[in-house]
């Protein structure tokens, strides 16, 4: 029994990290209709960031609230960048240019922190194993799910009660419309773009001391920031989540009972969403 | 220390320089070339080894058999199809005397034939497959570093012996990693041992909370792991998480737990077991020796690889003295290149003349906290071991 809660665990840290990640490839997609396949770039970005600050600091606290400030200064700039591409019918612009940045971001970080592997130790708080009841589990990923859980509610709380939130849905439902009826739908992408920024560089930061900084490490995840939006549907938030969460699951499963096929598992799960709801889980209805 | 463009070309410069003064009235350049990966996710692999034999010419003023010394460096990265190409460049373009390097397993035994019907001479420098030193071994090719037999087999007998007989393996899943487990389980079954659980993850997982859950649950005497870069950082630290550190003792091949992974993850390496053909603090006067002078022209502590280097550059240089700088004859430096032996930082370095494969010692280390700093120190020397072609 306490290996299927351990299974389940695992699964739901992954997802957590995978969540905030997606969240923002998800949102900006739905917004400006922009696949950000800089996305990774700025979840990497995110942790060694983090590296720095806490290497500076001394503090891993300091350094996860000051990393997706740090990274939304980033955002700032690229969000100019990729505004010369936005627009109906530019996919390939689009994309050619996002990919273009992400290798850039991949070089600077290369530049700046170096190939070796870098890690942050999680704070001496979390770094230590855990009682919940009769078993003991590490308390790290515990605090991952703590913190998944709540941006995803805060994320529907903003969603849901917010005017941003209101002239978000409206534009990632119908834009011309949305436009039409006055929501500045730039300026909403604008914010939505350096939402998502922060939102990838905070799981960064926290998926620091859980995995390590290396060259790489930018690619890999936005493969599965990829997978999980495919699996939930382009667009909102809630089909993130729901992605994450089965990519999560699913990949815990796969490394556990079938360690070789842990990767063919997730795509086995991504093939089979595309074959019988094409459009994700939560695609259809916005 | 962070390597950085600037410092790359710092040092090219330098090198460059040396060159230039070193050339005034002399004989022709003596031309190495050097395939190592300088960018993907083996960079810094290449990068210590460049240090290393850059730290070795540096004592011999980039002299050689009467001549100065160039390398002509090219970028293995991860694709050996890449690798392949640079090397044929080198010969046939620059023209170098004799080629060394390759960090992947692949890239080597891509560029094995190439090298062996064009008799050009290789010495490779890391690259760690059994192969290239059983059946696709060439008179052409030496190798200064290991082979996967040679590092993880004497380890299972002292497992065994010493630690536990019920072993759990945790290893990434790919060629070097299966030879790992399977030279490891050849000398650790003999010995009385058993494995109750054998897990493979894939190269590249950023996760390995479900490998360490079925280790939860297997409760073995000791883990025996291979994992190397990211992978390993991310699996020690998971491991100390998941407080496997205090109750389950781990021991790994040396790469597991090498110099550049204690960097990334301090205290949750510490206290682990890993055998290899070199320790930072292996106490010897060549290898203190070796240790400073890196430190001070780098600024960082040198890793097994930079040991690699160092020593490569030196059979290079050793072979080269004893021809007096004349390499006109690839049978006479391969000659020379099996007569190398000497006494460096890992001990005594000496060529098999059957395989060309280094023959070592390989030495059992344990990550240590001395005096601040976490370091591997050896624990027991498991005497010469030559790999058995």
């Amino acid at each position: 029994m306490e290996f299927y809660l351990f299974v389940l665990l695992n699964g739901l840290a992954y997802a957590a990290l995978l969540f905030l990640l997606a969240a923002g490839l998800s949102l900006v997609y739905g917004v400006g209709r922009v696949l950000h396949l800089a996305h990774g770039g700025f979840f990497m970005l995110g942790g060694y960031m983090g590296y720095s600050l806490y290497q500076w600091a001394g503090n891993f606290w300091l350094a996860l609230a000051l990393a997706p400030l740090l990274a939304l200064a980033v955002g700032l700039i690229t969000e100019r960048l990729v505004r010369i591409v936005y627009g109906p019918d530019r996919a390939l612009e689009q994309v050619l240019f996002t990919f273009g940045l992400a290798f850039v971001i991949s070089d600077l970080t290369r530049f700046f922190w170096g190939a070796q592997v870098l890690g942050v130790p999680p704070p001496p708080v979390l770094n230590r194993p855990m009682g919940l009841g009769p078993v003991v589990y590490p308390a790290y990923p515990l605090f991952l799910i703590l913190v998944g859980t709540v941006v995803a509610l805060g994320l529907w709380a903003l969603m849901r009660f917010t005017r941003f939130g209101l002239e978000v849905r409206a534009a990632a439902g119908h834009p011309k419309m949305a436009e039409a009826l006055g929501v500045p739908t730039t300026q909403v992408l604008r914010r939505t773009y350096l939402l998502g920024v922060a939102l990838a560089a905070l799981g960064g930061v926290l998926a620091a001391p859980r995995l390590a900084l290396a060259p790489g490490l930018d690619f890999t995840m936005l493969i599965l920031g990829l997978i999980v939006v495919v699996i939930g549907g382009l667009g909102s938030v809630t089909g993130a989540l729901y992605g994450a969460l089965l990519v999560g699951l699913a990949d815990s499963l796969g490394r556990t009972f079938l360690p070789q096929f842990a990767l063919a598992v997730i795509f086995l799960l991504m093939a089979l969403v595309l074959v019988f709801r094409p459009e994700g889980l939560l695609g259809g209805r916005r | 220390m962070r390597y950085t463009r600037r410092r790359f070309l710092k040092q090219s410069l330098a090198v460059g320089v040396g060159l230039a003064m070193g050339v005034r009235g002399q004989r022709e350049a003596l031309r190495i070339g050097v395939v190592l990966p300088y960018s993907g996710v083996y960079a810094q692999l290449g990068q210590d080894i460049t240090d290393g034999m850059l730290l070795y010419l540096d004592e011999v003023k980039n002299q050689a058999g009467g001549r100065p010394v160039q390398l002509v460096r090219e970028d293995e990265t991860a694709d050996p199809s890449v690798a392949l190409r640079k090397v044929t460049k080198l010969v046939e373009q620059d023209r170098v005397d004799l080629l060394t390097g390759l960090v992947s397993t692949a890239s080597a035994y891509a560029v094995r034939d190439y090298v062996h019907n064009s008799r050009n001479v290789l010495i490779v420098s890391n690259a760690g497959g059994n192969a290239l030193t059983r059946e696709r071994k060439s008179p052409y090719i030496f190798r200064t570093s290991f082979t996967s037999w040679q590092v993880s087999f004497p380890l299972g007998r002292w497992m065994a012996e010493r630690l536990t007989k019920r072993v759990a393996v945790v290893a990434a899943d790919y060629a070097f990693g299966r030879e790992s487990v399977a030279a490891f389980k050849e000398s650790f079954l003999a010995a009385g041992g058993q494995v109750v659980q054998e897990t493979y993850t894939p190269l590249g997982s950023t996760d390995f909370s479900a490998a360490l859950t079925r280790l939860l649950q297997a409760r073995p005497g000791a883990v025996f792991a291979f994992l190397a870069g990211s992978d390993a950082a991310i699996f020690l630290r998971q491991y100390a998480q998941f407080g496997l550190k205090d109750s389950i003792r781990l021991a790994t091949t040396g790469f597991t737990v090498e110099e550049d992974v204690i960097r990334a993850v301090g205290q949750a390496a510490e206290g682990a077991y890993s055998s290899l053909h070199w320790a930072v603090r292996l106490a010897l006067p060549e290898n203190q020796r070796f240790v400073q002078a890196f430190r001070k022209r780098f600024g960082r502590t040198p890793s097994v690889y930079a040991m690699q280097g160092y020593d490569t550059a030196r059979v290079i240089v050793e072979a080269v003295n004893a021809l007096q700088g004349d390499l006109s004859s690839k049978d006479k430096l391969v000659e020379a290149l099996e007569g190398v032996r000497f006494r460096g930082p890992r001990g005594l370095f000496e060529f098999d003349t059957k395989t060309h494969q280094v023959i070592q010692n390989i030495y059992v280390r344990q990550v240590q906290n001395i005096g601040n700093e976490l370091a591997n120190a050896v624990v027991a020397d498991l005497g010469r071991v030559r790999d058995p072609g």
